[in-house]
This record gives structure tokens, C-alpha cells and sequence, in this order.
């Protein structure tokens, strides 16, 4: 029994236990109970429990999903690296195994922790939770919580996050948007990355952005490039508009 | 045909799992002899994935013998240009009369527990 969020792992059962040697031989009744109730309330309400976390440490929480090797992890370390002066950061990483991305964040002198879901394919708001009770990421900071590499599941788990930021890459279809829409129509940041790989890949970036608009009509786009760097200040133009929301706020 | 045994519709068995011993437990309930699930068309529930979960999920639970009801509930949406309202199979369909893609969906994103049909059982 986790005693913040009363989750129970334990699979108690409601019926007849008797250590006595007979059966109870009356009729039960029959009921109809009316519960209306969604599926993801629990994860919904956890996720609102770590937005007001966010928001009265004045954290900017993003969540960043992709298909695995979009460059998250990329995006993330170039990101850390240059704004180090000016932000402060946490990063949360989400995987089912290892800690290789969180080395790679930590080698950044950035404050990490890996989450691994094992055989989950998503992170979700219990998670989270837990991850920030562990770290306790610092006030005033951008936290950026790494979602596991996976373009379905994670789309139905709110984390609590201000944003949700979806990366393609350029190797991929042009198509993913079609594919895979509701990652693409609950996030509210595309960024298209691998820019530096177009004239060796047939990915149409005008066709790209019209399939994201189809899917999420308005949804800024960003194009950029973590080699060769070109795109990467209007990533950052955008996160630091964010943080001053967040101090508006 | 589910692709990856790891999958988020398991999840949501437990999700519904949790819920409905929760309410079983409020109505003083022996045994679950039934459960009614919404899930929309647009929900992103693989069914043959969900029906794979479920049947992993419910093992040893209350729910192992209920029977279970899911109401598919078809996509509809409202173009927020016309204000037409029209069935939708995909979230990024246009509106069938202007074409454009800035539409609401109205119906079919439903993920819920409706009712449960229990047993009560002796205060205990």
C-alpha cells in the first residue's frame, strides 16, 4: 500500500473466506450499481495532483514523446549543454530498461532519474509522482519528463505536464501524423528533427506539416537539427517563452 | 492481433479492475455477475488487444466470471467552421461539407465503467 496516493498492489479478494468447513447457501440478491466512472480518473487525478505540485514550485513540466530514436535524448543533452547558464533544469527519463539515457543526461551535470517501467510501454502519473517525491526537482526550473519511445500508449496518460512536445524525426515517415494521430493531436509542440539527414532521405517537410495539421489544426512546428544545430534557437525562443508563462502565472 | 505484449490497453484492464472492486466493495458486494464498459470508437483501445488483457488482467479477480457488456460507441464530431455534426472513423477526418480540419469531437473518445450488476453479500 503506497501511503500517498493509496495505491495497493496487493489483489485482496471481497468474497466468502471461511476457515470454518461449510458454504454460505443463501441467495444473494442482486443489484445494479451505477458507477459512470472513467476509466483514467486515478491517472487523471494523479496528473492534477503533479500539476499543482508544478505550478506552486513554479516548474515548467514538459513531456516529450516520440517513436524510439527520434532524438529525445539528443534533443535533450544539446538543450541542457547550451542553456545551462540560463535555466535550471531536472530531467525525469522514462525507459522499460536500463539507465543508459539518464548517463547520458547526468554527463550533463544535469539532475536526472530513470524511471523504468519494465514491461510498460508508457509513463504515467503514479510514476511521475514517485519520481518526484525521489528527486525533488528544484523550484524555478524547466523539468523535462522523457516519456518511454512509443507513439500509442503514452498519448492517454496525462502526467501533469504544461506541454507536450511530439519529435519526429526525418528517417520516418512523413506519414506519422496520419499514423499515429492521437500522439500527434494531443501535444502542443512538433518538433521535426534530423533536418541535417533531408537530402538523403525521402521525407517531404511540407507534406510532414500538413499531415500535423490535419491532425492538430494550428500546432506550432519546429524545425532542427541536433548535429548541425541549425533550427535549435527557435526550440529554445519557444521553451523560454514558456518559463515566462510559467512566472506570469 | 496485438503487436507487443506490452501494451497500454492492459492498463486499462487494471484501470477497470480497480474501479470496480472499489465499487463492489461500496455495495457491500459478494461477487460481480456483470460489468458495462463504454469505450468509444476513438478511444484508442485496440479491442482484440483489450480482449488479450482482459483475459490476462481478470485471473483470480472479482471480474473472472462477470459477464461483460462493452458498448462501442461510434466517433462524432461538430466542424467548428459550419457546425455541422458528422460521424467521424479517424480524429483527423475534415468536415465532409467545408473540408476543413478544425472539428470537436463530440462523441466517441468514452473510456468508462458504466454499471456493474453484484451480488450483495453478508456484512462481513
Amino acid at each position: 500500500m503506497c501511503a500517498t496516493c493509496g495505491c495497493s498492489s496487493d489483489s485482496h479478494t471481497h468474497d466468502h473466506s471461511h476457515d470454518h468447513g461449510h458454504d454460505h447457501g443463501h441467495d444473494h440478491p442482486k443489484t445494479i450499481v451505477q458507477v459512470e466512472q472513467d476509466v483514467l480518473h486515478q491517472n487523471n487525478l494523479l496528473a492534477q495532483r503533479n500539476r499543482g505540485y508544478f505550478e506552486a514550485k513554479n516548474i515548467l513540466a514538459l513531456n516529450l514523446v516520440s517513436s524510439p530514436g527520434s532524438g529525445k535524448t539528443s534533443l535533450l543533452e544539446r538543450t541542457l549543454t547550451d542553456l545551462k547558464e540560463e535555466l535550471r533544469f531536472a530531467v525525469i527519463e522514462g525507459d522499460q530498461r536500463t539507465t543508459r539515457d539518464a548517463d547520458r543526461i547526468h554527463a550533463t551535470g544535469t539532475r536526472v532519474t530513470q524511471i523504468n517501467t519494465g514491461k510498460g510501454c508508457h509513463l504515467d502519473a503514479h510514476m511521475v509522482l514517485h519520481a518526484l517525491q525521489g528527486m525533488k526537482p528544484p523550484g524555478n526550473s524547466v523539468l523535462f519528463i522523457e516519456n518511454v519511445g512509443n507513439l500509442v500508449c503514452p498519448s492517454m496518460f496525462d502526467l501533469g505536464e504544461a506541454e507536450r512536445v511530439v519529435i519526429i524525426s526525418v528517417t520516418e515517415g512523413d506519414d506519422k501524423p496520419l499514423k499515429y494521430p492521437d500522439m500527434f493531436s494531443s501535444s502542443t509542440l512538433c518538433i521535426i528533427n534530423k533536418t541535417d539527414l533531408l537530402p538523403y532521405v525521402p521525407f517531404s517537410v511540407q507534406d510532414c506539416k500538413n499531415h500535423i495539421h490535419q491532425v492538430k489544426p494550428g500546432m506550432p512546428i519546429i524545425e532542427l537539427s541536433c548535429t548541425s544545430g541549425e533550427g535549435l534557437s527557435e526550440w529554445y525562443q519557444w521553451l523560454k517563452s514558456k518559463v515566462l508563462v510559467a512566472e506570469e502565472a | 492481433m496485438h503487436k507487443s505484449k506490452t501494451m497500454h490497453e492492459l492498463s486499462i484492464v487494471m484501470g477497470i479492475l480497480e474501479i470496480a472492486r472499489k465499487e463492489a466493495a461500496m455495495a457491500g458486494a459478494a461477487s460481480i455477475d456483470e460489468i458495462e464498459l463504454d469505450i468509444g470508437a476513438l478511444s484508442t483501445v485496440d479491442m482484440d488487444a483489450f480482449d488479450f488483457a482482459w483475459n490476462q488482467g481478470v485471473k483470480g479477480t472479482l471480474l473472472a466470471g462477470a459477464q461483460r457488456k462493452v458498448n462501442r460507441i461510434e466517433g462524432r464530431a461538430r466542424c467548428m467552421d459550419c457546425n455541422i455534426e458528422f460521424s467521424i472513423r479517424e480524429i483527423f477526418e475534415p468536415c465532409p461539407a467545408c473540408g476543413e480540419h478544425f472539428i470537436d469531437i463530440v462523441k466517441g473518445k468514452e473510456l468508462r465503467v458504466k454499471s456493474l450488476v453484484v451480488e450483495e453479500g453478508l456484512a462481513h
